[in-house]
């Protein structure tokens, strides 16, 4: 199994997209910590599509750079979008009541990290995690 | 929502002891934080341990509600000693940003309560 693709509707699923991320991480051959982080980064993402979203999904898979194997994952939504990406991945930055750290937190904890959206276009989010 | 986990909260002398051992979704994680705060008023406990050894992840959302537990717990006069985070949690926490400062932590649930008689055993002889 190297590619899942995981529907995120509730907060059940958020747990859904964290235990599968864990799974894959570890499938991979990545250490405990680092499977914490790819797991704790998605749970942050998927948290995102349900509070700003209502729903989208994750897809969860092994890539690889031709020297590196890693693993990624790209959360996808058709949500209102994030007007202003760089306040938003400012720390502390919140328009939901929440701590600010999901974006820049999930940012500190993957390797590589890429957002796109716009107002009324959704948002994806795409994480890798190499293993070394 | 039916599909609630309940975390058992257990006392021991003054004290409720906790243990997370399942992965618990965000409405699962605030009725552990209400069933805490209900029972510390409930027994009026003076501490409460908080057991993380089982808890490989922990993202922000229960990383700011064990704080809040703890500061909410505060207020109503009970100590909340956080134990046994996994190296893993504590790392993922701080690269979060989420240090939790001023929350008391102990190796595991021994020292754990250890700390909370000392505290509580000050606190009387400070009230003579």
């Amino acid at each position: 199994m190297n590619e899942r693709r995981i529907p995120i509707r509730s907060d059940l699923d958020i747990v859904n997209a964290r235990v599968g991320a864990r799974d894959l991480a570890k499938a991979l051959g990545f250490g405990i910590i680092d499977q914490a982080r790819v797991a704790t980064a998605i749970s942050e993402l998927a948290r995102n599509i349900v509070l700003y979203a209502g729903s989208g999904e994750v897809l969860l898979r092994r890539v690889h750079d031709g020297r590196r194997v890693g693993v990624e994952a790209i959360c996808v939504d058709q949500g209102p979008g994030i007007p202003n990406i760089e306040l938003a991945m400012q720390n502390g930055y919140s328009t939901s009541n929440g701590l600010g750290m999901g974006l820049p937190g999930t940012k500190r904890l993957m390797d590589e990290f890429e957002i796109e959206s716009a107002p009324g276009q959704g948002t994806r989010v795409t994480i890798r995690k190499w293993l070394r | 929502m039916s599909d609630l986990i309940r975390v058992p909260i257990l006392q021991i002398e003054q004290f409720l002891v906790a243990s997370i051992q399942v992965p618990l979704h965000d409405s699962s994680a605030v009725q552990f934080r209400d069933d805490l705060l209900t029972e510390i008023h409930r027994t009026r406990a003076r501490g409460l341990i908080l057991d993380m050894t089982a808890m490989d992840v922990v993202d922000s959302f229960l990383g700011k509600l064990i704080g809040d537990v703890a500061e909410m717990a505060g207020l109503m006069g009970a100590t909340v000693v956080i134990t046994g985070l996994q190296p893993a949690v504590a790392i993922t926490l701080v690269e979060l940003g989420l240090s939790l400062e001023g929350v008391v932590t102990a190796l595991n649930l021994e020292k754990g309560m250890a700390y909370l008689r000392r505290r509580l055993a000050q606190e009387e002889a400070g009230y003579e």
